[in-house]
């Protein structure tokens, strides 16, 4: 018989604590989607022209440079969320977390492109 | 583990196999599969993004690129899979407050998420192709 405490033995141990981190990053992240979403789908359609100077400008003002950024990012781990639960409910094993790294890596790489390819628009470093 | 000799008699969870379809089903998989093509479809619009952070040529090949008639299928795919998640994503975080889950008001959400999301999916086509013929 061990003498320790119940709760002492589960204490680190399995979800505690955090369990519901990501079920609330799924929902907050979501939340500010809908909202970012209908923000960019509404912009393009407004721009018009999808002429390279008129998109380029479009993207360099502030306001634009700094929500299409947050979108990006937001949605890369949005995405990165939701595909490691669908990779948890599917495939097992080694290749379970094989997949989530891989994913973590594609997620990463997505989500940093966007964000330095909208900020070189805006401090106008595109020539 | 001790051997059992006789199989377990629990009551089992909703068995997929002998499941009677509803369509509430359909739309649930289809949440996580239009989720699943929003995500393979965040490359193209980070290309695109890149594209136009490289310069004037690089933009114009990207156009290029995307004007295929294969990507511009996709692309409409991807605009109603952006609006049925969008939608069903909303019915979800009403669900989350402990609200919808009567039978019948969770069948009718269903049939205004697929409506709706088909709506929106006919207004970004009409803007953006049909008016501005062919975009991005």
């Amino acid at each position: 018989m061990s003498l320790r405490s119940p709760l002492g033995k589960v204490l680190g141990l399995g979800a505690a604590k955090e369990g519901a981190g990501h079920w609330w990053s799924q929902r907050l992240t979501a939340v500010a989607l809908a909202l970012l979403g209908v923000w960019f789908i509404a912009s393009l359609a407004s721009l018009g022209s999808f002429d390279y100077s008129a998109v380029t400008a479009w993207i360099a003002r502030p306001w634009n440079a700094a929500l299409l950024s947050i979108f990006v990012a937001v949605m890369s781990y949005h995405s990165h969320l939701g595909v490691q639960v669908v990779i948890e409910d599917y495939v097992h094993g080694a290749a379970k977390t094989i997949s989530i790294v891989l994913s973590n890596f594609f997620h990463v790489l997505v989500g940093v492109l966007g964000v330095v390819a909208v900020l070189r628009i805006a401090f106008g470093g595109a020539a | 583990m001790a051997k059992r000799d006789k199989p377990l008699v629990r009551p089992m969870s909703p068995h997929l196999g002998i499941y009677r379809w509803q369509y509430t089903n359909t739309l649930s998989i289809l949440h996580r599969a239009t989720g699943v093509a929003l995500t393979a479809g965040t490359p193209l619009l980070v290309y695109w993004l890149v594209a136009a952070a490289s310069g004037a040529e690089e933009y114009a090949q990207a156009q290029e690129l995307l004007s295929n008639g294969l990507l511009q299928v996709a692309l409409v795919g991807w605009v109603f899979s952006f609006c049925y998640h969008f939608c069903n994503g909303i019915r979800h975080l009403v669900w989350d407050t402990g609200r919808g889950f009567d039978l019948k008001v969770a069948r009718a959400s269903g049939y205004a998420a697929v409506g709706i999301a088909l709506l929106l999916t006919a207004i970004v086509f009409f803007v953006f192709w049909v008016r501005a013929g062919g975009a991005a």
